[in-house]
Formats: structure tokens, sequence, C-alpha cells
């Protein structure tokens, strides 16, 4: 793992009115590293990923994707990020082959269709290039999707929930292509997911939000036993249940 | 502005005709039904008009023009629906498409979807009823460029209207228009409408497009065509800067309050 910082997220805020959704959090992510943003449902994890990705505007603080601000850079920093989400699923009246292409144009893909080759070969899609993606299985359609998260080889990939609703067999397969793909490049990888085996298996390191705030973060081997607790699972249901207990 | 990305947004909507040709029928359908409804009764009328007057002349010429000026406002504002229908909208909006590459995009889209309905337009109308459009000349592409940037804001001001209150929004698109047609004196002079109306006729880009091309068409009104096009043109483009600022008001508005990234097709 190296030690340049490709994410960088100081005293990021969001105020809906009268809802914190998320406040005042600060965090970086390494070039290699893959990090679990974990936490209850409306921690505010999605919300913090929208910010990253530049489609919800900060109330107040800094994004920097190596290096550079995302708020005055949006376009030239979009290039190097990309995402895959269980809500957003690429269009199903468009083939598999056409969705990497349209997505392989708007990310600026030098050499586009030796691409998208290599990654329908890559995530065995190759006998579906012509198949409408609406029709795919949802271990297909994430397999595309992740696919198309990576299409731009970028240096930090988001992905939120990214093996929601999928066997664990194909689970397994995805979770094994992000991390032979971090291996490749160095990217570094913000990941979230309620599946607590999943996270301790991937992640180098996790950060657990509630109530839009960070309360902790830590290697996921080792950080249930330093608060007691069994396992990443235990730990997850005590910062759900009793936020404050872990308030710092 | 990155004309890659521009090209994405149009081959995405080129893509949906390429895969179900059904779309294509559904285009050319009602261009075979607008022109031989249109022109039986056009032709029906010529036998109550004097002989100097041909009803087909006018009346074809005007729903092939304003025809042109719909398709193009509902080309934009379908081609934006099609991404929410998909659920496409936070992928593009996170690649890095910029919104007025988004726009061009949805533009040019309907720009080849109306020329395409325009000609196939013109080639029925002269195969069934011998009308030629383009007999009065070359003057008549300056008269459509401006209904090409009228219909164009008004396809952006739909845009922003579903951007800013979800796709429920989209009925009202359906309309402009045939609301719009009342005012623009397509099928009538402006001057058949009462006085409080020619005042609203005024400010339609298209009124002044519609009024000069039935005076060349040998009906008795005055013309000065330059005006008419100066007048016009300038009032569309005032149309289309004020619609692409509101579009991009609305856009932001929904980036500050999260719409943006929560727009799906159940908002």
């Amino acid at each position: 793992m190296s030690e340049k910082i490709v994410l960088k997220v100081s005293n990021l805020a969001k105020q809906y009115q009268e809802l914190r959704a998320v406040d005042n959090i600060s965090f970086s992510i390494k070039a290699g590293e893959i990090v679990g943003l974990l936490g209850p449902n409306g921690a505010g994890k999605t919300t913090t990923i929208n910010m990253i990705l530049g489609i919800l505007e900060p109330s107040a603080g800094l994004i920097e994707i190596s290096g550079k601000d995302l708020k005055n850079n949006r376009c030239q920093v979009s290039r190097q990020i990309n995402f895959s989400a269980v809500y957003a699923q690429l269009p199903g009246n468009l083939t598999v082959r056409q969705n990497l292409y349209i997505f392989g144009l708007l990310y600026g893909v030098r050499n586009l269709k030796a691409r998208i080759d290599f990654l329908l070969k890559d995530f065995a899609l190759e006998k579906f290039s012509k198949t409408r993606t609406g029709l795919l299985s949802s271990g297909e359609a994430s397999r595309l999707n992740l696919a198309k998260a990576v299409i731009n080889k970028p240096y930090l990939l988001l992905l939120d929930e990214p093996t929601a609703s999928l066997d664990p067999s194909i689970a397994q397969i995805i979770r094994q292509k992000i991390k032979t793909y971090v291996n490749q490049t160095g990217s570094a990888v913000l990941w979230t997911s309620h599946n607590m085996a999943e996270i301790t298996d991937v992640c180098d390191r996790v950060i657990f939000m509630s109530h839009g705030r960070i309360l902790l973060s830590g290697d996921p081997k080792t950080l249930p036993a330093e608060h007691d607790k069994k396992d990443l699972e235990e730990l997850f249901i005590a910062v759900a249940r009793e936020p404050l207990s872990f308030d710092k | 502005m990155s004309l890659t990305r521009i090209y994405a947004v149009f081959i995405r909507q080129i893509f949906l005709f390429k895969g179900n040709p059904v779309r294509l029928v559904a285009v050319f359908l009602w261009i075979f039904i607008d022109i031989i409804l249109w022109g039986f009764i056009s032709k029906y009328l010529s036998t109550f008009g004097a002989a100097t007057f041909s009803f087909v002349n006018a009346v074809l010429g005007a729903i092939i023009l304003w025809d042109f000026l719909g398709r193009i406002q509902q080309g934009v504002m379908t081609a934006f629906l099609e991404d929410i229908w998909s659920q496409n909208f936070i992928n593009f909006f996170t690649s890095p498409l910029k919104i007025k590459e988004y726009v061009v995009g949805l533009v040019a889209t309907s720009l080849a979807t109306g020329l395409v309905g325009f000609l196939a337009m013109a080639v029925l109308a002269g195969l069934a009823f011998g009308y030629n459009v383009f007999k009065i000349g070359l003057i008549i592409l300056p008269f459509m460029l401006i209904l090409f940037i009228f219909a164009v804001a008004m396809g952006i001001f739909m845009t922003a209207i579903i951007l800013r209150f979800g796709p429920s929004a989209e009925w009202l698109g359906w309309p402009i228009p045939f609301a719009m047609s009342v005012f623009a004196g397509v099928f009538y002079p402006i001057s058949t409408l009462p006085g409080a109306l020619q005042i609203l006729s005024k400010i339609i880009p298209a009124s002044y497009v519609f009024e000069s091309l039935r005076g060349l068409g040998g009906t008795t009104l005055n013309l000065n065509l330059l005006t008419n096009f100066f007048v016009g043109f300038i009032l569309a483009v005032f149309y289309l800067v004020i619609m692409y600022i509101f579009l991009i008001m609305i856009y932001r508005r929904n980036l500050k309050n999260g719409q943006l990234s929560r727009f799906s097709a159940e908002s």
C-alpha cells in the first residue's frame, strides 16, 4: 500500500434544513487501500458518497481527490473516479456492449474497443455482449456495473453495497474482482456494505458512522476486540443501538 | 465542451432506435396520420374556396413546419425522460459529463429526429397531394432556424420543469405545441385573434415565421420579411438564453438539496 493519499475529506458537512445528515467528518484513503464505510441506515454513508461523486453539494468542508479540489475541478476529477451502486443500474434497453461504449466515451477512455473487449472477457460477459442489460440476471448485471465502474481505470472507486441481493457465490466473485483490481492498479476503494463478514474479508480499514458523524475507525480484524466485542457484526449492532457510548 | 461526451449522449438515443424499430414506427405513423388527415381536410375545404387560394398549400405547409417545431421540443424532452425512465441519470451525472454537454447532446438527438420527420413529411405531402414545401425557396431555411431555436428553448424549459417537479410533470410538455399553435398563427393570420390575444402572439417567435411564410403563400398580408425574421430570431434566442439559465438554476438547486442524487422515475 502506497502512502499517496487519493481521497481526502476535511470537515465535510451536509445540512438539510433541520437535519444534519453529515456532521463535520474528516478522513482520507491511501492508494491501494480498501476502506469500509459502515453504519446503520440513515447514518450518512450514501450522502457522503454522493458528495464525493459530485452529485450533492456539501454545506461545508472540502473534498480532494489526488490533491485536486472536487468543487473547482469536477470534470477533471470525475475522470479519475467511478462508482457502482445497487440503486444505479445501467439502462436496461441498451445492450451490454452499448452501455460500456457510452460510458467509455463519457470517461474519455482511449482505445475503447480494446478496453471493452478486455472487460467483457475479464468479467465473463462476452456471451452477453449483444444482450439487453435489462435481461441480465442480478449477478450478470452486477458484473456489468463493476465493468463500467473500472472502465476508466479509476484512482478512486466508490462502491455502495456492490454485493447487495447477490448470492454468496457471485458476491465472492465480485469481491475477488475488486481485490484483484486494487492489487493490479493501486487504486483506492470506499466500500459500503451491511455484510460484516464481507467487510472483514475485504477492507484494510473501516469507518463507523452514526447520525452523520464518524464514531470509530480502525482495522476490521482488531477493532471489535478493542471495544470488547466478539466480531464486527456485534460492534456494528452496538454502534447502531448505543452510538452515544462510542462518541468521542 | 467535449464533443466525445456530446456524442455519447447522442449515440445513446440512437442506440434506442436501433435496438427497437417500433420506436421508428411510432415516429413515422404520426407523420403519416398528420399529412393524410390534414391533406384530405384541405382538399375538401378547397372545393369551397376561391380558385386563387389553395388550402392544401396553406394548411400542409403549416402542418409540416409546426410538426418540425413540436418534434424538436418533444425530442429534447423525451430524450431527457429516457434517462429518467431507465434510471440512468445518476450514472450520467457522476461521470465527467457537464450539464451543457448533456443539453447539447439532447438537442442533437432532437435535431436528427426532427429533420428526419420533416423530410418524411415533405416527401409524403409531395407524393400524396403534390405539395412542395420548398417551392417558396431557400427563404424557408432561416425561418426554420427560428422554429428550431424556439423549439429547443421550449424543450429546455420542459427539461427544467421535470428536473424541478419530477417526471410526473411530463404531461405539461405534450400539449405545449398545441396550446402555442393557437397564438402562433399557424393555421390563420394573427389578425383573426381578438386584440388581447394578438399581444400574446407578438411575444411568440413562431408567429413571425408563420405570418411571413403565409404571406409568401399568396394571402393578403403585408410583408416585411427582414423585420419579421430579425424580431422572430432575436425573440427565439432570448427565450433560449433565458430557458438555459432557468435549467442551470434548477440543476444547481437540485445539487444543493439532494434532489439530483435521489432523482428517479418515481420522483
